[in-house]
């Protein structure tokens, strides 16, 4: 591995010149002659049916161009997994900001006044907004039964596994909704021209979900649409569906008005419409030994998916495929399904499904520790998964994993035991009560099980006629170093320096479909294949006689200059090829759910001050195998930042929900962690390989999200002796658990006694 | 933010990263926006548009404010400076670099916005201890990086401003 000249360096960001200096160009910075700025008018009930559309004479409409669900030329719907959301309403209503009406005018603050002059009257409807609503059946909002999927997770004798068990530890957790909160909204401009069909430029993860979008709904073929990607200022999951809804609006608009048409978001309009975290209930029920064995189980995990089905199969797939967590289960049930409420669609949010069901499995063990009178310490080594031993989906474990080496560096790292003992004997008098808790975790790389088969993605790698080179892909840039890190790939492999090689800005019409950028599958997957093709490019030319084994960036740029003049283009292609080990029966829900796991031990440290029932973190050990590290500043950028994610979804983070509305939808009311907020998080990896992904690197985005909440609440029911089971927690209900002694299990704090 | 059908322009003299420039606009109009859209200068980004996420700050006369809350003639004859005033014939403020070698720009967008509130701290406290950069840059939201590696930038910044 020493031997790799770029891999492994922290170059610096590829567009961070242009990031710093302000140059870079994100949606609402391009202006087109003649652009129309587009607005939305949305219901303001949850369900229902439209009654009547009347334009108050309060604006001139002869200046807008007004769009219904009857202008569009295809399919009224946003392509997905499934094709039930509406582009726009005609006539049933399932949330309240459900989009009805287009408008456009050439002067931006004329729209907020006439979206208000649209007056809309509806015959309402009952609706639903609670899992539990939902599951009753009083009222039917979708299919025959609220349910968009449901999947069953089987595995060894769980009834033999309750008989036998000496415990049965049952409770139930719950995770809340949560806003991506980028600091762009989104935005979106589309020009249509009858001959070349739709351009869209946009903020965005994911290129071809926004062609075949547009696709649908306008009826056109594959040609005539072209989607660009632009800078985009923070995605975390919020911009890899709903961009397909912004950039179908401005097309409609494009399309009527014969002008280029933007719409950039406000921030009240995106926290209030656009996807968050799918809301979790968690119920475990668990046989345990007493030794502290877990013998089996069963899990139920459940999301709301709000109004129309959207990513929640696959959001809910992978929480319930990380439900029993980095664990041995011998025999287990897990049964995982998605509801339907009267809510805007949740949607993909970094950990996509894994935050919610292993905050549930991370409480859990806690909560089995203190059942059986054992340290957290312990239940945990007792059951963690070894090489050789199988997952729930019986996917067995190849890597040469050592679950219990990092928990022990993690627990060196961060003073755990000196710490806890310490805090148990301060607590007994202070007013400040500091806890100390522990998180284990797993995240899967890629898509799941059969997942990258079927996205089947291309990469190319192409030389210029000047003889540089350059990465095609359809992967985006967010912020997580897309760009800097494939550079770094193709660059290392070519055998040339770093700068000598370029990316394509993503263009439908320009790069192949490497897949979208999401499930921490970038590096790991289509790093992978920018690997492969350009291997294949420095193969062609010394198998033509053009490059030597050795040679300079110079030698190397004048053979692909020959090898141009020669032959034209000079494009490799590389496609996804499924590694032999990795099979998986989407029937049974059976087999390798994932080509690789990274795999954490986290380790937090809080303060809850008993006069105003806050909560400080004020230390945060990460510690995690996530193959080998790329990119050392990038890498531990991506575990702070995720970090900083969790911590505002334990502790801040709380969406409000007003019938089926978002009520605190603005920065001053919707707390997310500032710079005063975040305590040391100290980042440490351990590099073991792996053979799936380009110099044995895994998925690393999502993981950090998964870890903080359990280890951050196992911290403070440490500190205070109390189980909260779950998040957001914030001080009113610290104070509420503190006040009342009925409402909750009151547990002693305990020493941890056999370690 | 203004009612363009009735109200009346104003010539409004500026002086933006050292140019001395007349704009005309509504006196109402946001700051935020004449440098946006009349003056082209698009580094400033809007986050919030309430004054929550300082994405949009710049220095009015020295002083850090959010551009999204201030009309534009509350501006007129002040020296705003803005992220595209920091380099200088391409040579990167020493803040840039910073952010550059630390990894203190993920995203990007909240950037422009945090490296003006860096100036401004470390015009105001040349040898800031880590508090007072968690302080100082705590009115700047940045969703990506979790701030400790801005923390580092700044830091780092501060020791090569003073050689």
């Amino acid at each position: 591995m020493t031997k790799d000249r770029i891999v492994g360096k922290s170059v610096p960001r590829l567009e961070g010149r242009d990031k710093v200096t302000g140059a870079s160009r994100y949606v609402d910075d391009m202006e087109l002659p003649g652009m129309l700025y587009g607005a939305t008018v949305r219901s303001r009930i949850a369900r229902g049916k439209i009654k009547s559309i009347t334009f108050l004479p309060t604006v001139k409409w002869d200046e807008f161009v007004v769009v219904t669900a009857k202008d569009i030329p295809g399919k009224n719907c946003i392509a997905l997994i499934g094709d039930d959301q509406p582009c726009l309403a005609q006539e049933l209503i399932n949330h309240p900001e459900e989009p009805i009406l287009l408008l456009a005018h050439p002067d931006r603050n004329l729209l907020a006044k006439a979206v208000e002059a649209v007056s809309i009257e509806y015959d309402p409807l009952p609706p639903i907004f609670t899992i539990e609503e939902s599951e009753k059946l009083s009222e039917i909002i979708w299919g025959t039964d609220n349910n968009f999927k449901s999947y069953l997770i089987e595995k060894g004798n769980v009834e033999n596994a309750f008989k036998n068990a000496d415990f049965m530890v049952e409770a139930e957790y719950a995770t809340g909704a949560q806003e991506q909160l980028y600091i762009e909204n989104n935005g979106m401009i589309a020009v249509f021209d009858p001959q070349q069909g739709v351009t869209v430029w946009g903020s965005l993860q994911c290129p071809y979900y926004v062609h075949r979008a547009l696709m649908e709904l306008c009826g056109l073929p594959e040609d005539r649409v072209r989607v660009v990607q632009l800078e985009t200022g923070g995605a975390f999951g919020g911009k890899e569906e709903y961009p397909s809804m912004l950039a179908a609006h401005a097309t409609l608009l494009a399309v009527k008005s014969g002008k280029p048409v933007k719409i950039v978001y406000d921030r009240m309009e995106d926290m209030a419409a656009t996807t968050k975290r799918h809301p979790s209930r968690t119920r475990h029920r668990t046989a345990v030994s007493k030794d502290g064995k877990i013998l089996g189980g069963e899990i139920e995990f459940t999301i709301d998916g709000g109004a129309y089905k959207t990513l929640s199969p696959v959001v809910l797939s992978r929480g319930a495929l990380h439900a029993g967590g980095p664990y041995y289960w011998p025999s287990v049930r897990i049964r995982a399904k998605a509801m339907a409420t009267n809510a805007p669609p949740h949607g993909a949010f970094r950990g996509f499904g894994a935050p919610q069901s292993l905050f549930a499995m991370e409480r859990h063990m806690d909560f089995i520790a203190q059942t059986l009178g054992i340290s957290p310490i312990e239940v945990r080594r007792r059951n963690f998964l070894k090489p050789g031993q199988t997952t729930t989906t019986e996917q067995v474990i190849n890597e040469q994993i050592g679950l219990g080496k990092l928990l022990d560096r993690a627990l060196e790292l961060s003073d755990y035991r000196t710490k806890k003992e310490k805090f148990a004997q301060a607590n007994l008098s202070a007013d400040r009560k500091n806890g100390i808790g522990i998180a284990a975790f797993l995240h899967g790389a890629g898509f799941t099980g059969s997942g990258e088969r079927y996205l089947n993605s291309l990469v190319g790698v192409e030389t210029c006629p000047d003889g540089t080179v350059r990465v095609l892909v359809s992967s985006t840039e967010f912020g997580q170093g897309t760009k800097t890190v494939l550079c770094q790939i193709a660059a290392e492999a070519l055998g040339l320096r770093y700068e000598d090689v370029g990316i394509a800005q993503p263009d439908t019409q320009k790069v192949p479909n490497s897949g979208p950028t999401v499930a921490s599958r970038t590096i790991m997957v289509v790093g992978k294949l920018v690997h492969s093709a350009a291997l294949a490019i420095v193969q062609t030319l010394r198998s033509g006689g053009l490059l030597g084994e050795v040679y300079s960036p110079e030698e190397f740029r004048a053979a692909c200059r020959k090898h141009v003049a020669q032959n034209g283009t000079f494009r490799s292609l590389a496609r996804y090829q499924q590694a032999e080990d990795i099979s998986w029966d989407e029937e049974n829900y059976r087999g390798a759910a994932y080509a690789a796991f990274a795999w954490a031990v986290y380790v937090a440290e809080v303060t809850v001050d008993l006069t105003s029932y806050s909560v400080t973190v004020d230390d945060f050990v990460c510690l995690q195998e996530v193959g080998r590290v790329l990119h050392p500043v990038l890498a531990a950028g991506q575990i702070i930042g995720g970090v900083a994610q969790g911590i505002g979804f334990a502790l801040y983070e709380k969406v409000i929900w007003d019938k089926g509305r978002m009520k605190n939808g603005q920065m001053t009311n919707y707390i997310m962690p500032t710079s005063a907020d975040i305590p040391p998080i100290r980042v440490f990896f351990e590099e073991l390989g792996n053979v799936h992904g380009a110099f044995g690197a895994k998925g690393i985005g999502e993981l950090p999200v998964d870890g903080p909440a359990p280890a951050i609440v196992n911290a403070i029911s440490n500190a205070l002796g109390i189980s909260f089971n779950s998040v957001p927690l914030l001080p009113e209900d610290i104070f509420e658990a503190l006040s009342s002694n009925v409402s909750h299990d009151t547990l002693p704090a305990l020493a941890d006694s056999k370690q | 933010m203004n009612d363009s059908q009735t109200a009346t322009k104003f010539d409004i003299p500026l002086v933006v990263n050292g140019k001395t420039i007349t704009v005309h606009a509504f006196p109402m109009e946001r700051l935020l926006d004449v440098l946006r859209v009349q003056i082209g200068l698009t580094g400033t980004k809007e986050g919030c548009g309430e004054g929550e996420c300082g994405s949009c700050s710049v220095l009015v006369d020295g002083a850090l404010v959010n551009s999204c809350l201030i009309p534009v003639l509350q501006a007129s004859g002040t020296h705003i400076t803005t992220i595209e005033g920091l380099a200088t014939d391409k040579r990167l403020h020493a803040l840039q670099q910073a952010f550059l070698d630390f990894g203190g720009a993920q995203c990007g967008i909240c950037t422009p916005g945090m490296i003006l509130a860096a100036v401004h701290l470390l015009s105001k406290n040349p040898q800031p201890t880590g508090a007072d950069i968690r302080e100082g840059l705590s009115g700047n939201l940045c969703r990506c990086t979790g701030y400790l590696q801005i923390f580092e930038a700044v830091a780092d910044a501060a020791v090569r401003c003073r050689q």
